[in-house]
């Protein structure tokens, strides 16, 4: 018999979209932040640093990346004996073989896990979150509440939170009502996405809107708890949180890690970000190699200029080149003397020599302006781009581009490459 | 592999000067991120030797912690495995390891209950990458009784005399092997890593000890020289020992040459250690960095040359780093120049000061001081 009093069940199927070509190939919990991480340690490290040992990842958008990056756990020491982590993507059965069709339906699918286990609460978490948490001092709250459900909820400015959902609660921290991007909020208290719920009135709601299409937490089970019990409570967190599910967004989170002393301070010894580190040699500059307010993960090699900048684990900086406002991810090469303004580079790209990223004004996107609206030259992993090209604002590319792509050598700012992985 | 892995790492060493007191030679830093052990582990990792026993004795808290997982070097594994052996007290024995022979055959136990024909056994005090593959493979077509890898070291830049200095025939046949000589005869020497089988060493340690005789090199292999089959092996590649506060200071300075970084940490072999977890090095405004090595959760304000700075290293605004190494966990305040030195781990510099070594003469520097949080 195995029992545990809390499990964990991290959602990480979606492919986050809103993120464009960075996750042309990868889920979003893969994608690569600060210098050496992927957005999934965040949670997995509160769940260790938290005391929660056992996780199970829902995965169903190309989980390559997230399947090799978890393994069994060794990094966050969720490699048990009893517990640890376990990747669950869908599976078929001999009547039915679906895919997970909402954040709820993914879980309601793996009842058979979280029943193993016998869990008394289970934790509910997103994987597109950089934020410390410790889910120990939620559970306390919830069990002092004598809660059915508790949502961590965070204070967001006022004028913000007609852009999220927002709970109403009374003093004592019992939710009356949810607001969905409400255009008069009466709150400002946003849903964080993490939950904790008693496992028997989780078991229940999810088996009685088993056929609810496209099930979801906020939209459907949280409503009807509600309804039932009126028994769930906000629990107001405070440190930092950040949604890094837009690229501007993804942007702005990185570069406030190269602040002088950042507000999410990874330096600390206490609550250690774990990942999985393929490269540990350490970072090289060159002789001509000029630094100014940067993080750089290990085994980069330093022979250009950096700026303002986050530089992935193994990138190299060629020689004469500038990198300014940018992030470079993990293996990615920057060619001799090319200059990369403003530009989010992910993994193993290769930007040839004597190229300009991120030239020009401002123009609208043509391709999808929804995504691709913060002036930044985007560029899928993997990627190549030929030796000599200019490349405007608020573009992407992805796949293996060659000179004849782009007219006159310049890829025009609001315009994008697509050759390859998905749009 | 047919092979079963010895690293001998017992050994401190009184010309690593201040820095031996804390630690092991074995567990000296390296290159920033990596300990010298790693080097002679990697290679029995990826020589795909399973089981591996470490020897330690003199200071070995220190190594004992970076060896505590076995997994970082892919030995946490059912067939095989990382042993750490350590001299215990036991019935028929009260004494610490007397040598080299004598902590083998300590330990014969450990030797008798494995089934692998071959016995590799390296030094933990060298930096190194070996195809230990390739070694054996030369040890049987020579069929060899005991194979020495050897290397030709500098002689303007080491001394050969602080090593075994071996001559050797047309056909690599060792001729003789003088264990530090007063005067070095070439520039041939022991690497400290040799391959014979593993009953035979079970013999020759079990005679030694009946003999009273201790030491691997000098009281087992010299005396067979020229009357078994003693051949030496060119180790291709980087060699170097580390057991001098010059050499020390030497290998780490090497790995600046992009060849160096390369020939270690390209291709599909590289050199594994245990991992930290620090986040990634942090430039500051004010901060200039030129040809160095910077390890991870380090933080730099001020300028850094021709340098190699371990894990965590804190450097103030308008300090200087030139020409040094630095250790793991040093904080040095602002306005202070180190030049020419080794600072010893977890020192603290205060403000303002001048650590100057010259180019002939590295200064170790050892500062303890009470250590203020900004």
């Amino acid at each position: 018999m195995i029992k545990k009093e809390m499990i964990a069940m991290l959602l990480a199927g979606g492919q986050g979209s809103r993120l464009g070509v960075l996750t042309a190939n990868v889920a979003k919990p893969a994608v690569m932040f600060g210098g050496k991480y992927r957005i999934i340690d965040f949670p997995l490290s509160n769940c260790i640093n938290s005391g929660v040992d056992t996780v199970g990842v829902l995965t169903q958008y190309r989980h390559l990346r997230l399947n090799t990056h978890i393994g069994i756990g060794i990094p966050w020491d969720l490699d048990r004996i009893n517990g640890g982590v376990t990747l669950l993507p869908p599976y078929e059965t001999s009547s039915t073989s679906d895919w997970y069709s909402g954040t709820a339906n993914s879980v309601y699918q793996n009842l058979e896990f979280m029943d193993h286990y016998n869990p008394d609460y289970v934790l509910i978490l997103g994987g597109d979150h950089v934020y410390k948490m410790d889910y120990e001092m939620m559970l306390d709250y919830h069990k002092k509440k004598g809660a059915d459900v508790t949502i961590a909820c965070i204070p967001v400015p006022w004028e913000e939170a007609s852009r999220f959902g927002v709970a109403v609660a009374d003093e004592d921290g019992n939710i009356r009502n949810f607001e969905e991007k409400p255009a008069h909020p009466s709150s400002n208290l946003a849903s964080m996405g993490i939950y904790i719920f008693n496992y028997k009135v989780l078991r229940e709601a999810l088996i009685a809107l088993k056929d609810q299409p496209g099930c979801d937490f906020g939209m459907h089970v949280i409503p009807y708890i509600q309804e039932k019990t009126h028994n769930i409570y906000a629990y107001e967190f405070n440190g930092y949180w950040k949604d890094v599910g837009t690229l501007s967004a993804y942007w702005q989170a990185n570069m406030e890690l190269i602040s002088i002393i950042p507000e999410f301070n990874l330096y600390e010894e206490f609550w250690k970000v774990y990942t999985r580190n393929d490269i540990i040699r350490p970072l090289y500059f060159g002789d001509k190699a000029d630094v100014d307010t940067c993080i750089i993960g290990d085994g980069a090699e330093i022979r250009g200029t950096v700026e303002n900048s986050v530089i992935g684990s193994g990138a190299v900086i060629e020689d004469g080149a500038i990198v300014r406002d940018s992030i470079v991810m993990e293996n990615a090469v920057i060619g001799k003397d090319t200059v990369v303004d403003k530009s989010i580079i992910a993994e193993s790209v290769h930007v040839g020599a004597k190229c300009h990223l991120g030239v020009g004004k401002f123009a609208r996107n043509e391709y999808n302006p929804k995504v691709y609206n913060a002036d930044l030259v985007t560029i899928a992993e993997d990627s190549v781009i030929p030796d000599g090209v200019s490349i405007g604002k608020n573009t992407a590319i992805s796949g293996i581009t060659t000179i004849d792509d782009y007219k006159d050598g310049l890829l025009a700012s609001g315009q994008v490459i697509i050759k390859a992985g998905d749009r | 592999m047919k092979a079963l892995g010895i690293i001998l790492a017992g050994g401190g060493s009184s010309r690593l000067g201040d820095l031996s007191k804390k630690r092991a030679v074995a567990a000296m830093p390296i290159a920033g991120s990596y300990r010298c052990i790693d080097f002679a582990l990697s290679s029995m990792s990826n020589s795909h030797v399973q089981k591996v026993a470490v020897f330690t004795q003199y200071n070995a808290r220190s190594l004992n912690q970076h060896l505590s997982s076995s997994k970082w070097w892919d030995f946490g594994r059912k067939q095989g495995g990382l042993f750490l052996l350590t001299p215990t007290v036991t019935t028929t024995n009260d004494s610490w390891f007397r040598g080299t022979a004598d902590a083998m055959c300590q330990n014969i136990d450990f030797l008798r209950d494995s089934h692998e024909p071959y016995v590799v056994i390296s030094s933990g005090d060298c930096v190194y990458k070996a195809d230990l593959g390739k070694m054996l493979q030369y040890h049987i077509d020579k069929n060899a009784d005991i194979t020495i890898a050897y290397t030709q070291i500098d002689n303007t830049l080491d001394n050969p005399a602080r090593f075994g200095v071996l001559t050797l025939d047309k056909d690599n046949k060792i001729l003789s092997l003088d264990e530090k000589p007063a005067e070095a005869s070439g520039n041939i020497v022991n690497t400290g890593i040799y391959i014979m089988r593993r009953r035979f060493l079970i013999e020759l340690l079990n005679r030694a000890d009946k003999e009273g005789r201790y030491n691997l090199v000098q009281d087992i292999i010299v005396p067979l020289i020229g009357t078994r089959n003693v051949y030496g092996y060119e180790l291709p590649g980087y060699w170097s020992n580390i057991a001098t506060v010059d050499a020390y200071y030497r290998t780490n300075m090497d790995f600046l040459k992009q060849d160096m970084r390369e020939y270690f940490f390209g291709g599909y072999n590289s050199i594994y250690s245990k991992e930290t977890d620090e986040p990634p090095a942090k430039f500051n405004e004010g901060a200039s960095v030129r040809n160095s090595l910077i390890a991870s959760g380090c933080i730099i304000n001020g300028a850094v040359e021709n340098s190699v700075l371990c894990r965590k290293v804190y450097l103030g605004s308008n300090s200087v780093v030139r020409n040094s190494v630095i250790l793991g966990d040093v904080y040095i305040s602002d306005n202070t120049v180190v030049e020419n030195c080794i600072v010893e781990s977890r020192g603290t510099l205060r403000s303002a000061r001048q650590y100057k070594g010259t180019d002939g003469k590295i200064r170790v520097v050892v500062e303890s001081n009470e250590r203020y949080l900004i």
